[in-house]
C-alpha cells in the first residue's frame, strides 16, 4: 500500500501542476483552453530539443519551455482569442477556437517533430526504498520542483501587485479597469502565464515520463477534469483536484481491474458534480 | 551524427511543407506520363501516428525509388507510382470515409489500415467496391472466405506470440507470464489471444486482465499491480509506439528484473530515448531491417528513407514489404489487374516474387491458408529480437506457415 500511496503523491504532483495552468485562463478569460494538453506536448518537446538535439542543459531547456510556450500564449490571445473574444460573446465560439487551435498545434507538432516518442537523459539516477515501496530519484527531483513552482506561483498570485490585479480581474473586469488597470495586457500576461505553466509541465515531466505528438488530448481531458473537481479558475481548487484524480486513479488500479478504474472515477465526478456542480472550492477566486 | 540528422529533419519536414504549399499553389498539370495512384490508410495521427504514419512514409520513399528509376513497367507500359495518404485517425468512420475517399479517386490498391476496427470498417467499402488493401491488422474475419479483397501485410500477434512464448520457456526459464494492453478493443483482443496461447503452452498466466487508458503518462499505479502477481515475464499487448518506452522504464524502476515483449513492429532507437539501458532485453517482433540480416537493398531503402524523412524507424523495414509485394504482384499479373482486381486475386495463390530486402534472398510470396484458408498474407519473415542499446539484436527468424 506504501506504493500505492506514493504513486498517487507523484500522479496528484504532476496532475496538479498540469490543472494550475488551464485554471488560470479559465478564471481570467473565462476560456475553456481545450489546446492546454497541446501546448503541454510543445513544451515536452522545447525541453527535447535544447536538452538532447542542442545539448544545452535540461534546467535550461525547462526555462525555455516556460518562455516559449508562454509567448506562444501570448500570441494566441492577441491573435485568435481576444479578436474573437470582441466580436463574439458566445462562450462557445471560444470553446470551438480552442478545440481548433489544439489540432492545428499537434497536426504542425506531427509535421515537424515527427511521430516518434521522446524522451530526455535522466536528471536523477537511482532508487530510493520506503517500507518496501520504490521510488526513482528522478521522480524525487521532479515533485520537489513541482512543489516549489506551486508554491511560487501562488507566492505571485497570492502576494504580488499583478497578482492581485490577476484575482481582480477575474471576479470583475469592469471594476479593475476602473481602478486603472490594463486589461488588454493583464490579460495577454494571463493568457501567457497558463499557457507557459503547460509548457513548463510538459518540460518537467518529460524527465520521467515520454512525449510524443499525440499526447495532448488525453492530457486536456484529464485536465478539464481535474478543475471541474477542484473548481473551475480557483487555484487551490486546482491542485486540489489533481490530487484527488491522482489519488483516485493510483488507488483504483490497485484495488479496481485496469478497465473499471476510470469508469469509476468518471462516475464519482459525476455523482459529485450533481451535489456539487462548482467543485470543491466553489466559485472562481470568490 | 544522429542529433544533425535530427536537426536536419525539422528543416526538411519544414521543407517538405513548403513544397506541398508551394506543388498546391502553382497546380500539378505539367505531367502526362501514366501514373499509377495507390492508397495508404491509417491512423497517422495521436498515439499511433507510429504505425499508420510510418506505413505512408514508407510507401512514399519506395514509390521515391521507383519513380527516381524511371517507374514500374506493367505490361507495355511504365507507370510513375503515386502515393495517396489518408489518415483515418484510427476512428473506424474515419477509415469508411477514407476508404471512400480512395475509392472515389479510383485507387484499386491501398495500404492499411492498422487496426482491426479499422480495418473492419473499411472492409465493407473495400468488398463492395472490388479495391485490394493490405491491413495491418490481425482479425480473421478480414482474410478468411467470404471476404476476398484483404491482405495481411505483417505477422499477426497470435502466430509469433506463442514462438516468442515457446522461445522465453526453452531459453529464459519462464514460467510465469502476465498481459498488460491499453484499455481499447484492438490490444485487448491481443491481449486475449496471446492469453490463450501462453496457456496452451503451459504457461502459467497470473495476471490478464489490467489496462491502462489511452494517454496514460504514468504507468507505476498500473505496473505496481501486475509486478505485484510476480511474472517471470510481462507481455505488453498491441502496445502503441507511444507507451512502449514509458512501461518498461516504469516496469524496471518497479524492481521487475524479469523479461518482457511485445508483439507489434517497435522502433529501437526511440525505445532506447525514453527507457535508456532499461530497454536492454526487450524483445520484440517486426522489422526485418537489422544488420545481420538485411540486404544491401534494404540499406538502400534505409538511406532513402533517412533521407526522405530525416530518421530511420525501424518499423518501416517491416511496411517496405506491403508495397514492394503488391507492385512485384501487379508486375505479374499483368496491366489487366490495374483495373480488375479480380485478376490481381486470381495471381495470389501461384504468385513468387524476389525478396530484395534479406541478405540470403528468398522469395516474396502470399502465405495464409493454414490460418486463412486462403493465400491471404505476405511472406514476411517472422524476425523476433532484442533491443540492445537502441539497436536490435535478432534472436532467431521464423517462417510463417503456408
Amino acid at each position: 500500500m506504501t506504493q500505492v500511496m506514493l504513486n498517487a503523491l507523484v500522479v496528484g504532483t504532476t496532475y496538479a501542476l498540469i490543472a494550475l495552468g488551464i485554471t488560470i485562463i479559465f478564471s481570467i478569460m473565462k476560456v475553456v483552453n481545450f489546446a492546454h494538453g497541446q501546448l503541454y506536448m510543445i513544451g515536452g518537446f522545447v525541453v527535447y530539443y535544447f536538452n538532447v538535439v542542442f545539448g544545452l542543459p535540461f534546467w535550461f531547456g525547462l526555462v525555455m519551455s516556460f518562455l516559449i510556450v508562454g509567448l506562444l500564449g501570448v500570441a494566441m490571445e492577441l491573435f485568435l482569442f481576444r479578436p474573437v473574444m470582441l466580436r463574439v460573446k458566445r462562450e462557445e465560439v471560444t470553446m470551438l477556437l480552442a478545440m481548433g487551435t489544439a489540432v492545428f498545434l499537434e497536426s504542425l507538432a506531427l509535421l515537424v517533430f515527427g511521430e516518434k516518442q521522446r524522451g530526455v537523459p535522466p536528471i536523477a539516477t537511482g532508487i530510493v526504498e520506503l517500507f518496501g515501496a520504490r521510488l526513482p530519484t528522478g521522480r524525487i527531483v521532479v515533485i520537489v520542483v513541482a512543489a516549489m513552482l506551486i508554491a511560487a506561483l501562488m507566492a505571485f498570485i497570492g502576494y504580488t501587485k499583478t497578482g492581485r490585479a490577476l484575482r481582480a480581474m477575474a471576479q470583475d473586469r469592469e471594476a479593475t479597469a476602473l481602478q486603472g488597470v490594463n486589461l488588454k495586457w493583464l490579460s495577454a500576461m494571463g493568457f501567457g502565464l497558463g499557457t507557459g505553466l503547460a509548457g513548463l509541465s510538459g518540460g518537467l515531466l518529460v524527465a520521467i515520463f515520454a512525449v510524443h505528438t499525440g499526447a495532448g488530448t488525453a492530457i486536456s481531458i484529464k485536465a478539464f477534469l481535474m478543475i471541474m473537481i477542484g473548481g473551475a479558475g480557483v487555484l487551490s481548487g486546482a491542485i486540489l483536484g489533481g490530487f484527488v484524480l491522482g489519488f483516485l486513479e493510483s488507488v483504483g488500479y490497485a484495488l479496481l481491474p485496469g478497465s473499471l478504474t476510470f469508469l469509476i472515477i468518471f462516475l464519482i465526478v459525476i455523482c459529485f458534480l450533481i451535489v456539487r456542480p462548482n467543485g470543491i472550492m466553489g466559485k472562481p477566486w470568490g | 551524427m544522429i542529433l544533425r540528422q535530427q536537426r536536419q529533419s525539422a528543416l526538411r519536414r519544414a521543407l517538405i511543407l513548403g513544397a506541398a504549399a508551394g506543388a498546391l499553389a502553382f497546380g500539378t498539370s505539367a505531367y502526362a506520363e501514366e501514373t499509377l495512384k495507390i492508397g495508404a490508410l491509417g491512423v497517422m495521427s495521436g498515439p499511433f501516428a507510429g504505425w499508420g504514419g510510418v506505413m505512408c512514409q514508407t510507401f512514399k520513399s519506395r514509390a521515391g525509388m521507383w519513380n527516381d528509376d524511371g517507374g514500374v513497367a506493367i505490361g507495355d507500359k511504365t507507370y510513375k507510382v503515386e502515393v495517396v495518404c489518408v489518415d483515418d485517425k484510427g476512428d473506424p468512420k474515419g477509415a469508411q470515409t477514407g476508404a471512400e475517399k480512395l475509392v472515389s479517386e479510383g485507387v484499386k490498391y491501398i495500404q492499411g489500415p492498422n487496426t482491426d476496427s479499422t480495418a473492419e470498417s473499411a472492409k465493407t467499402v473495400m468488398e463492395a467496391n472490388g479495391t485490394i488493401n493490405m491491413p495491418y491488422a490481425f482479425s480473421k474475419s478480414l482474410y478468411k472466405a467470404p471476404a476476398s479483397q484483404s491482405i495481411l501485410g505483417m505477422v499477426a500477434s497470435y502466430q509469433v506470440g506463442p514462438v516468442i512464448y515457446k522461445w522465453l520457456m526453452e531459453n529464459k526459464g519462464v514460467k510465469k507470464i502476465a498481459f498488460v494492453s491499453e484499455n481499447n478493443a484492438d490490444p485487448i483482443k491481443q491481449r486475449d489471444e496471446g492469453s490463450a496461447g501462453a496457456k496452451a503452452l503451459g504457461l502459467e498466466v497470473v495476471s490478464d486482465q489490467e489496462t491502462y487508458e489511452s494517454g496514460t503518462t504514468d504507468f507505476f499505479p498500473i505496473l505496481t499491480k501486475v509486478i505485484g502477481t510476480a511474472p517471470d515475464h510481462i507481455v505488453l499487448s498491441g502496445v502503441s509506439p507511444s507507451d512502449v518506452g514509458p512501461l518498461i522504464k516504469a516496469a524496471r524502476e518497479l524492481g521487475f528484473t524479469g523479461t518482457m515483449s511485445t508483439e507489434t513492429g517497435q522502433d529501437p532507437k526511440a525505445i532506447y530515448e525514453v527507457a535508456g539501458d532499461a530497454s536492454n532485453g526487450f524483445i520484440a517482433a517486426g522489422g526485418a531491417s537489422t544488420e545481420a540480416i538485411r540486404s544491401d537493398f534494404m540499406v538502400k531503402f534505409i538511406e532513402r528513407y533517412t533521407k526522405d524523412w530525416g530518421e530511420w524507424n525501424d518499423v518501416a523495414g517491416l511496411y517496405v514489404y506491403g508495397p514492394e509485394i503488391m507492385i512485384q504482384t501487379l508486375q505479374s499479373a499483368g496491366p489487366k489487374a490495374l483495373e480488375d482486381t479480380e485478376v490481381f486475386k486470381a495471381a495470389l495463390t501461384g504468385f513468387v516474387g524476389k525478396n530484395p530486402f534479406l541478405k540470403d534472398g528468398g522469395e516474396l510470396k502470399y502465405v495464409g491458408r493454414t490460418d486463412y484458408g486462403q493465400a491471404r498474407q505476405v511472406s514476411v519473415p517472422i524476425v523476433v529480437q532484442a533491443v540492445e542499446n537502441g539497436e536490435y539484436k535478432p534472436l532467431f527468424v521464423g517462417k510463417l506457415p503456408d
